[in-house]
Parts: C-alpha cells; sequence; structure tokens
C-alpha cells in the first residue's frame, strides 16, 4: 500500500483536533459580538487608515534570493544521498555547484544587497 | 474503480477546481492561496505516482518559496491597480477557443501512444529513485553538465534579483 | 515477535483480526486500524502539550527566578487544566473587517503543520508513522505549511500590527531555512539516506554530534528562528506589535497559536536529538524493548526543548536587519562551507578506520568554526572603529 496514505491520515487527523478545539471554545464560549468590540486593536487610539500598507521592496528581494538558495538545496538532497558511494569526482562537482552559488552570494553582499536599507 | 483512481480524480477535480480560483478571483491574496492549494493537489498526484522526492520538493520549493514570494510581490503591488482592472479582455474567447483546441490535440496525439490505456505496474520494493537520480546527476555519462548549468542558471536569477533591486533605489 | 517486543503490531493485528471478524473489508479495516493508531498518538501529543505548558511556565518561573505556577494541585500541574477551560470558555471574537475563512483557517493549518512532523519522527526501533524515503525533506515541507498560515493569520486579521508581525517572522523563517536545509544534507551525508530511521541506525558507533558539533549548533540556531522564539521572537515583538501576527485571536484559536509553538518547540527538540544525539538509541537498550527506548527519546527530545527555553529567555530580541544580515552574510555561507569541508573529508576518509574518520570530522568542524568566529571578530572590530573610531591609546585611563 502507498506509504502517502499514512501522511494523509496524518493530516486528516491534524486537521480534526485543531477543528475539534476550536468547535468546544465555539460552543462553550459567549457570543456576544458588538461593532465596538470587533474593532481592530491599536496601542490605544483609533485605528487610521488602510491595513494594507506597502512594504518594502526588500522583502521581496530577500525572499528571490531564497528561492534561488531553497532550489539549490534541493539539488543537493539526491547528491548527499549518493556520494558515500561514489568517488571523489562526484564530490568535486557538488563543491563546484555550490561554489558557483555562494560567488553569487558574494556579489549580492559586495553590491549591498544583502542590507536591510 | 479501484481506490487509486477515486482519489486521483477527486485530486485532479479539486486542481483543477483550485486552478480556476486562482484567475477568476478578484482579491489577489485569495489568488495566491488558491494557487497554493493548486500546487498542493499537483504534489498529491506526484504522490500518487510514487514519486516521492518530487511531491516533496513541491511543497518546499512552491509553496514554501513561490507562493511565499507571490504574497510579497502582491503587497507590492498598489491598491488601485488590485481592484479597479478588468479581469479579461474582449478575446477571452479566442484564449477559451485556443486552450480546448490545445487540450483536444494533446489528447489526440497521446491517443496513438501504446502507454495511453495501460495501467502502471508497482514498483519494485528496493526501488531507489532519490539514489537513481543522485547518480545521474553526478555521472559523466547522465546530467553532470545539466547539473551544472543549473548552478549558473540560480546564478543568473540571482544576479537578476541585484539587477532588480538596484533598479528600485 | 511478542508484545514486549512490538506492541503495537501485535495490537493492530488483533484489532485489524476483529473488524474482518466483523465481516469488514481487509483493506478498509487497515485503513481504520491505521487511522486509529494515528489518532490515538496525536491525542497523545496533545495531552504531552497540556503538559508542556505547565513545563515552559516552570522552567521560566525558575529562569528568572521564581516559583511559577504552584497553586493547584501538586507542584501546580493542574494549572494548564485551569488554562484549557478558561480558554474554552473564553469568547472567540472575530475582528471586524477580517477575512473570516482565512482567519479561521490560520490556527487550524498552523497547529497540523506541526502534528504532521510527527508522521515521519521515530520514537522507538518499530513506532514510526510513515517509514519516508524522503524524511528530511518532509519537515520542511511541514515547515513550509506552517509559514502559510502565520502569513495568513497576519494577512486575514486585518491589523496593521499583525500584518507587519507575520511578514516580519516569514522574512525570518524563510531566511533561516536556507542553512536549515544545508545542515539537514549532513546527516543526509554521513547516513547516505534521508530516511530518519535510517539516519538514526548509522550512529551506532558515533552520535553525528561528534562528527559535526558545528552543524548540530548551526542547525539549533536555524531551528530556534523557525520557531520564532527570542532571540528570533519578531513575530511577536510584545513591546513593539503587541502580540504581532496573533493579536486579534482569542479564546481557543489563541490557543491553537500558543500550543502549536510550544509542541514544536519540544518536536525540534526531538528532530535534533534524531538528526545529531541518536534519537531513541542509548548504548544498545533500545533494542530490549520499545518501552525502553520511547522514555529515552522523551528524556532527549526534552532536553533539546530545555536548551531552546534557555536560549529563550537568556538572549534579548534582535532587529530584524540584525538578524537578516546575520543569516545571510554570516550562517549561509558558513553552512555551505562546512557542506563542502563535510563532503570532502567524507570522500577522504571513506576507508579510514572510526577514530580517524570521527577525529578528522571533528577536527575539521573545529576549524571551521573558529576561522568563521575570527573572520566575524575582525570585521565586527572594522564595523565598531568605523563607528566610534580608532582607540586612542594616549586617553587610555591612568
Amino acid at each position: 500500500m502507498n506509504e502517502w496514505l499514512y501522511v494523509a491520515l496524518f493530516i486528516v487527523v491534524g486537521l480534526i483536533i485543531p477543528i475539534g478545539a476550536i468547535a468546544a471554545g465555539f460552543i462553550f464560549g459567549p457570543k456576544k459580538p458588538n461593532p465596538i468590540k470587533e474593532t481592530t486593536y491599536e496601542c490605544g487610539i483609533e485605528t487610521v487608515g488602510d491595513t494594507w500598507v506597502q512594504f518594502k521592496a526588500q522583502y521581496y528581494i530577500f525572499a528571490l534570493v531564497f528561492l534561488v538558495f531553497d532550489v539549490e538545496a534541493v539539488f543537493l538532497f539526491p547528491w548527499a544521498v549518493k556520494i558515500g558511494q561514489l568517488g571523489l569526482y562526484a564530490v568535486v562537482e557538488g563543491i563546484i555547484f555550490i561554489t558557483i552559488l555562494i560567488v553569487g552570494l558574494m556579489y549580492a553582499w559586495r553590491k549591498g544587497m544583502l542590507e536591510w536599507a | 474503480m479501484t481506490g487509486e483512481q477515486i482519489i486521483f480524480l477527486i485530486t485532479a477535480g479539486f486542481t483543477l477546481g483550485s486552478g480556476f480560483m486562482v484567475v477568476t478571483t478578484r482579491n489577489l491574496v485569495h489568488a495566491a492561496l488558491w494557487l497554493v492549494s493548486t500546487l498542493f493537489g499537483v504534489a498529491v498526484l506526484y504522490a500518487l505516482m510514487n514519486a516521492n522526492f518530487i511531491a516533496v520538493v513541491q511543497v518546499v520549493v512552491y509553496i514554501g518559496a513561490i507562493a511565499i514570494l507571490f504574497i510579497f510581490a502582491v503587497m507590492l503591488t498598489r491598491k488601485d491597480l488590485r481592484e479597479n482592472t478588468p479581469q479579461i479582455n474582449k478575446n477571452w474567447w479566442a484564449g477559451a477557443l485556443l486552450a480546448a483546441l490545445v487540450f483536444a490535440g494533446l489528447v489526440f496525439l497521446l491517443q496513438g501512444w501504446s502507454g495511453f490505456s495501460k495501467t502502471g505496474s508497482a514498483l519494485p520494493s528496493d526501488f531507489d529513485a532519490v539514489g537513481m537520480l543522485g547518480e545521474a546527476l553526478v555521472s559523466p555519462n547522465a546530467y553532470v553538465l545539466p547539473f551544472e548549468v543549473a548552478s549558473v542558471l540560480l546564478l543568473a536569477a540571482l544576479v537578476g534579483a541585484v539587477y532588480v533591486a538596484f533598479n528600485k533605489k | 515477535m511478542n508484545f514486549w517486543n512490538d506492541p503495537l503490531k501485535i495490537a493492530a493485528d488483533w484489532m485489524e483480526g476483529i473488524f474482518v471478524g466483523w465481516g469488514m473489508d481487509a483493506v478498509l479495516a487497515h485503513v481504520l486500524v491505521a487511522f486509529l493508531g494515528v489518532f490515538l498518538l496525536i491525542a497523545i501529543l496533545m495531552v504531552v502539550d497540556i503538559f508542556l505548558v505547565w513545563v515552559e511556565r516552570k522552567v521560566v518561573a525558575r529562569f528568572q527566578d521564581r516559583l511559577g505556577p504552584n497553586r493547584l494541585g501538586p507542584f501546580g500541574l493542574i494549572q494548564p487544566f485551569a488554562d484549557i477551560i478558561k480558554l474554552i470558555i473564553k469568547e472567540d471574537t472575530t475582528p471586524g473587517g477580517a477575512d473570516k475563512v482565512v482567519y479561521n483557517l490560520a490556527p487550524i493549518l498552523s497547529m497540523m503543520s506541526v502534528l504532521i512532523l510527527w508522521a515521519v519522527v521515530p520514537i522507538a526501533p518499530v513506532m514510526l508513522g510513515v517509514d519516508l524515503n524522503v524524511g528530511v525533506l518532509f519537515l520542511i515541507a511541514a515547515g513550509a505549511i506552517g509559514t502559510l498560515s502565520i502569513i495568513m493569520a497576519g494577512w486575514s486579521s486585518n491589523n496593521k500590527f499583525a500584518l507587519i508581525g507575520g511578514f516580519r517572522q516569514v522574512a525570518v523563517m524563510v531566511a533561516f531555512e536556507v542553512p536549515m536545509l544545508t545542515m539537514l544534507l549532513v546527516p543526509t551525508i554521513f547516513a547516505s539516506s534521508m530516511n530518519m530511521n535510517d539516519i538514526i541506525q548509522g550512529q551506532g558507533n558515533l552520535w553525528y554530534f561528534a562528527l559535526s558539533p558545528l552543524g548540530a549548533l548551526i542547525f539549533l540556531v536555524a531551528a530556534i528562528a523557525e520557531l520564532g522564539r527570542a532571540p528570533f521572537d519578531l513575530a511577536e515583538g510584545e513591546s513593539e506589535l503587541v502580540s504581532g501576527f496573533n493579536i486579534e485571536y482569542s479564546g481557543m484559536k489563541f490557543g491553537m497559536f500558543y500550543a502549536g509553538e510550544l509542541l514544536h518547540a519540544m518536536t525540534f527538540g526531538g528532530i535534533w536529538a534524531i538528526l545529531f544525539f541518536g534519537g531513541y538509541r542509548f548504548f544498545g537498550l533500545e533494542q530490549v524493548s520499545p518501552f525502553l527506548a520511547i522514555p529515552i527519546f522523551l528524556f532527549k527530545a526534552l532536553i533539546g526543548y530545555w536548551i531552546i527555553m534557555w536560549v529563550r529567555y537568556t538572549m534579548m530580541r534582535i532587529r530584524i536587519d540584525q538578524m537578516l544580515v546575520f543569516n545571510w552574510v554570516f550562517l549561509t555561507p558558513l553552512s555551505f562551507v562546512l557542506l563542502m569541508v563535510t563532503a570532502l573529508m567524507n570522500a577522504l576518509l571513506k576507508d579510514a578506520s572510526l577514530w580517524i574518520y570521527g577525529l578528522g570530522m571533528f577536527l575539521s568542524n573545529v576549524v571551521v568554526g573558529w576561522i568563521a568566529l575570527e573572520i566575524a571578530r575582525s570585521v565586527s572590530r572594522k564595523q565598531r572603529e568605523s563607528v566610534e573610531g580608532p582607540k586612542n591609546l594616549a586617553e587610555a585611563p591612568h
């Protein structure tokens, strides 16, 4: 039988239990909503302006850098599983692979992209 | 119908429905979240085919990185851009027709293929897909060049990100 | 095989026999028994989670020279149950303008992302949910869903603080995922497998901590950032963002975030123990019976959890710019260098005896760590001098 069936069971039970807990809170808790209670909390004064503030572009840049290294690590996992059985050439190939990306990281750093400014 | 087929049909329907919601919903963050469920559906399809590594990578890279990137990008946009532009233009019917034609063409082509109506045989229990992939990635007779070129491609993406960042400043 | 060696298998076979005896389909009976087993495991985890509330409060009290909860029951052990009752009977408010579906989904996904981690965590030689051959990557995949739940909670609450907290936390989580992924590669190289059970089996002679102490340290730092605990607790940031991404949650929905965080911390203690400290292994005792292996694993997991708490209550919060620069400029390159050194040493010392192999690995780790610290020290000295000027020896105190 497919082992993902068990993972699916974990996902299903992992959803049921928090839903059950929140449902218990829903059943036993009081429900008296009113507009003043539902106002947004903000440090003792009334909310000003739209919630959807525009964010720094830096978040996007960091996410982009992350994506590059995420994909890189994913490539390295099959390599890491097999290098114990393969010769030195496989290790050297992996090291070349990583070094190329470290050069990219150094370049981004020298250009000041990794700073929060 | 076997249990596997039922699960496949449910997942495929879920994936397709989510994909439809991605392009029709007005709220951009909702669209990104529907995209997440589409990508998750694809991961389930991979898992159904016993492609464990690809299924997990699908979640790690697409949900863990690309969906987050999309949400960050949505938060950078301006509000009037989000709400006041039409979702479809007057050529929508041509696009729909073209998509239907491509789909029909694919089905027509695949019908000539001998594997089209076969059910896959079970994998041997000692089938080590990840190890074989790892070996193929570094073997000079297989994919060592694409493997290293992938690194250069990622480097290009990084340099491109640097360029985008400098355009902003 | 008797009950003492493999209790779960015996119990499962017995129950399956009963269900089949009732005329149930064999496959369906198997799935039903598996479902009950998963349900039992997760229910036990939730009970453990309730006690973790007590553990956390008691330990923080000790770190701060207080007594902690001690009124309700012996040592205050009943206190967490009172907390649960309080959470259940609190009103569940939804802020106006919130995105209701996403808002309600976020705490559920947050808890789920922690619970499914236990699908691949082996708690005893014969007890694990799924013997997945990509177990190590599965951990990261589950973490991706947790990241998503934080962004969903922050965005849907219609609150600026929640949004800012959620975004900062996600930026930190994705950043520290890179060193974490890289350090997951180190046990993968040693064990030649991504399977969690194989990684434990590979530590029969030597814990991977002895082979890669620096790797274990980097993994711990990345794990703390992934958990969003101090010194990386930007998402909450009580003093700036009041409570961050979960500011608008109340009652049991807040409880899910809170309990999820505690269980996540304990789970990461366990994963740390599996990857670097041999998991349920302890001088062959685990072979005697799973009834011995489970307490060993739990003990190691709690030690990892205790170290995470120790860091939390000792360090102060770091600013987000410092945190991200620390990750991208120091931790990420260091983890890549360590990975390359480990792969190279592994290939060179492959045929050497265990002692030479272990010593070579250990020494290479120490050298890499020492060089990294020296570079960091000289860079930070330069930065300091550029701010306050070089030290003038003539003005030294008399």
